[in-house]
């Protein structure tokens, strides 16, 4: 072989393995749970629904008022002062609970709903106190105070942020990509302030209303486990299934002396360095 | 041929060599970040772990005895960043970090690391979150510095009083304000608010610059939230942003705290200010005393409250008056801070005995001098002096006053009868100022003589009761001195007039008796 060729076949060789390997790392956000995947359409004519109560059986904590003198502003929208949502019971019938499809919806995906959610700030309070949204939705957060509040969450697996509305009729939107429940959200500025966000990655989620009632609706028929969550009682699973165009029932009961799965419900997510490579 | 054919062999030879080295020396640098990621792993878990942790959680052995904690690196949330609120930082933000340290904080600098060395420690960083995999994290676009003057201070002042920063820091800015005692971090633990007139301990830096980024991004973890949304949404100009940085810029005090090691009263001919807003203060210079906690008896101040005093004094010759400032956003005991009270004693490692105050507690201080004026440099133990080395005490309690004692050591007080030790004091929204008057030379039975023109080994307490501090445990700082001086004695004028007209006149009786013995050698000539 002659020096040239020598140089040549070195030359080929270089070409080779330096234009192997690494491509580098992709720009772009952090992965969410959604493929493209187009979604099954629900045909309405087959969509089940399934709902039911919460009730709370038991004298309930006493409902200790929160104290806004610090902020007239919003102490004077109350024609007193205001207790806190925590465990809302009204006749037995528990408010405020998260219900969702936890299991049985198998890989099926779907779109995310255009309309946005809304929380308000208003009379220092949260409104909605806890809320549902899917990932991918829009969450519009709305300053209806003329105060300075910031909105401030604890999420582990979505990034968090924290918001400053130093202003009334201030808006902010955000939205989540990885489902999560519950993300807690708060106010620095007024520490009594306290919501809950859950996250799904699909539409079927509700919260009880005062009377303790939710309904899920547009449901493909199946086999599901149902999960209610309490911030302070805590968590409960129920299986149902429905047919088509059938209406299942998911009646919950919290009892005051029973305990339950506690709360906050997601581990943060530990990468575990066993075989971790080249980064 | 035969003659040709070793060519043929060693060029062969060489040709093989030749490719396999280029295929080597381009193969490691495509290799490269897996080697970053291994000498990474081994500089984290020699230099890092310690406070981060093994697994990077902020949660290694050294975490739970100071507040904050160090960063939790599996959640990643980062304080100081160029990137928007909640994203991930930038490499460089990171390289920052490790170059400045984050002041303020237990975070130092790491000078002992080289450049190739931090670049690798941050590749395993990263590899403990997995919200940097595929992450390409952009700096946000800042808008340039619109300068700073007067009527950017006044537009800074106006627009810090609309946004209501002054909620959690205060009217003052020393941190103090009405929102200040429920501030929680994102694990839930106690933070303060920033006091503002102590740029040096700004965990970003204190430039106009670093403030404004820190407000166009928050601080990620800590209640401080991100302006950039009130921007986007014209709630508050750029501009007013930045009027704002330099206005919190325009807190800190005209001159850089000077640390002292001596303390000089001087003495004022006028009336002896008592009240610690009295105007012939300004004739005494400032000292600045850094102070630590205490932390070499248990129960042990981890996380004190109080790291610096202001101290001037003065004296008239018959009493000395000593005029102590310090911070504290809290004026205890205040039932506002009940729950912060209750929260920081759990906040920081437990030692042995048992904290669990649950009644209101008193802000204090102590000034304390040997018990007998020292020959030679011995002083006493500075914790209060010891049995057979006592102190004297100018205790100050923000309930019960001022009381001269002695100290024989931690935990061993005891009043002393006598004396005219006197206090004025005010909380002026996050700085309490208290001045302390006492004759000169007749203490209480048993306290220090001082003396004028002598020069006495002085040294200082502070604690903060709604943290749960005392006298024992709270921060304290080492020996200096205090020095009463002199007054400028007649003496100091009238001896150089003597000097010269003494030398003046011998040198003219030195000229005449010379000349006239000339002129009778001239005579005699």
């Amino acid at each position: 072989m002659s020096n040239r060729d020598s140089i040549r076949l070195a030359f080929v060789a270089v070409l080779a393995i330096g234009c192997g390997g690494d491509a580098g790392d992709g720009a772009g956000e952090t992965e969410g749970q959604q493929t493209e995947a187009a979604a099954p359409a629900v045909d309405p004519a087959v969509a089940a629904t399934i709902s039911g109560t919460v009730t709370f059986t038991g004298t309930g904590p006493e409902a200790t008022p929160i104290d806004m003198s610090e902020e007239p502003v919003c102490a004077d929208k109350h024609s007193e002062p205001p207790t806190s949502p925590a465990v809302k019971v009204s006749d037995g019938n528990l408010a405020n609970v998260f219900v969702f499809v936890s299991e049985g919806l198998g890989d099926m995906t779907f779109p995310a709903s255009s309309e946005a959610v809304v929380i308000d700030q208003d009379g220092c309070l949260y409104h909605p106190h806890v809320l549902g949204i899917q990932t991918g939705q829009n969450l519009t957060i709305r300053n209806s105070d003329a105060v300075l509040h910031n909105i401030n969450t604890r999420s582990t697996d979505n990034r968090p942020f924290n918001i400053s509305q130093p202003q009334a009729g201030m808006e902010s939107t955000r939205s989540f990509n990885t489902a999560e429940v519950m993300i807690p959200v708060g106010c620095d500025v007024h520490g009594w302030m306290s919501a809950f966000i859950g996250v799904t990655a699909h539409p079927y989620h509700a919260v009880t209303a005062d009377d303790g009632t939710f309904t899920i609706e547009g449901l493909p028929p199946g086999e599901y486990v149902i999960e209610a969550w309490h911030e302070t009682l805590g968590a409960q699973t129920m299986s149902v299934t429905v047919g088509e165009a059938e209406t299942g029932t998911a009646d919950f009961t919290y009892d005051e002396n029973a305990a339950y799965a506690p709360v906050p419900m997601t581990e943060p997510l530990i990468v575990s360095h066993g075989g971790h490579g080249a980064g | 041929m035969s003659a040709h054919r070793p060519r043929v062999s060693a060029d062969r030879r060489s040709a093989t060599v030749l490719v396999g080295v280029l295929a080597l020396l381009v193969a490691i640098p495509a290799a490269g970040p897996a080697q970053d990621v291994a000498n990474g792993q081994v500089i984290y878990e020699r230099w890092c772990a310690e406070c981060h942790g093994v697994e990077g959680a902020g949660d290694g052995p050294a975490a739970d005895y100071m507040l904050p904690r160090p960063r939790d690196f599996v959640q990643a949330r980062y304080q100081i960043r160029t990137t928007p609120n909640g994203e991930l930082p930038t490499d460089e933000d990171l390289m920052r970090v490790l170059e400045v340290g984050m002041p303020g904080t237990t975070m130092p600098a790491w000078p002992n690391l080289g450049e190739e060395q931090r670049h690798d420690v941050i590749a395993y960083i990263k590899s403990f979150s997995r919200f940097f995999e595929n992450a390409d994290p952009q700096p946000m676009e800042f808008a340039s510095d619109p300068g700073g003057g007067d009527d950017a201070l006044e537009s800074g002042r106006a627009a810090y009083e609309a946004l209501e920063c002054w909620k959690c820091h205060g009217d003052s800015g020393r941190g103090s304000g009405q929102s200040t005692a429920t501030l929680e971090d994102w694990r839930e633990l106690p933070i303060r608010a920033a006091d503002l007139t102590e740029p040096w301990k700004f965990n970003g830096g204190g430039t106009p610059e670093m403030i404004y980024r820190r407000m166009m991004t928050g601080l990620d973890g800590t209640p401080m939230p991100a302006y950039s949304d009130a921007v986007a949404s014209g709630v508050v100009s750029p501009e007013q942003l930045w009027h704002v940085a330099h206005f919190v810029a325009s807190l800190a005090p005209g001159l850089k705290p000077r640390t002292a090691d001596l303390i000089s009263a001087p003495r004022v001919e006028g009336e002896l200010p008592v009240a610690p807003d009295a105007e012939a203060w300004a004739e005494a210079r400032p000292a600045f005393v850094p102070l630590a906690g205490q932390i070499i008896e248990t129960p042990r101040a981890l996380a004190p409250t109080v790291d610096g005093m202001w101290v001037r004094a003065l004296h008239d010759g018959e009493r000395v008056a000593l005029r102590v400032e310090w911070g504290d956003p809290s004026n205890s005991p205040d039932p506002a801070w009940n729950e912060w009270q209750a929260k920081i004693v759990g906040a920081v490692h437990a030692d042995d005995a048992d904290l669990s105050p649950d009644a209101p507690m008193s802000d204090g201080m102590a000034v304390q001098f040997p018990a007998e004026p020292p020959d030679g440099a011995r002083r006493p133990y500075f914790l209060m002096g010891s049995s057979n080395d006592p102190v004297t005490l100018w205790t100050w309690d923000s309930r019960e006053g001022a009381t001269e004692a002695q100290g024989r050591g931690l935990g061993e007080i005891s009043a002393l009868a006598g004396g005219d030790l006197a206090a004025e004091s005010r909380w002026n929204e996050g700085h309490w100022e208290v001045v302390l008057t006492r004759s000169i030379t007749e203490g209480a039975e048993g306290a220090i003589t001082l003396a004028e023109g002598v020069v006495t080994p002085i040294a200082f307490f502070a604690w903060d009761g709604s943290s749960a501090e005392t006298a024992d445990r709270g921060s304290v700082s080492s020996w200096l001195y205090i020095h009463l001086e002199e007054p400028a004695s007649s003496n100091v004028v009238m001896a150089p007039i003597l000097a010269i007209v003494g030398s003046a006149g011998m040198l003219l009786l030195l000229v005449r008796s010379a000349r006239s013995r000339q002129g009778l050698a001239r005579a005699e000539a």
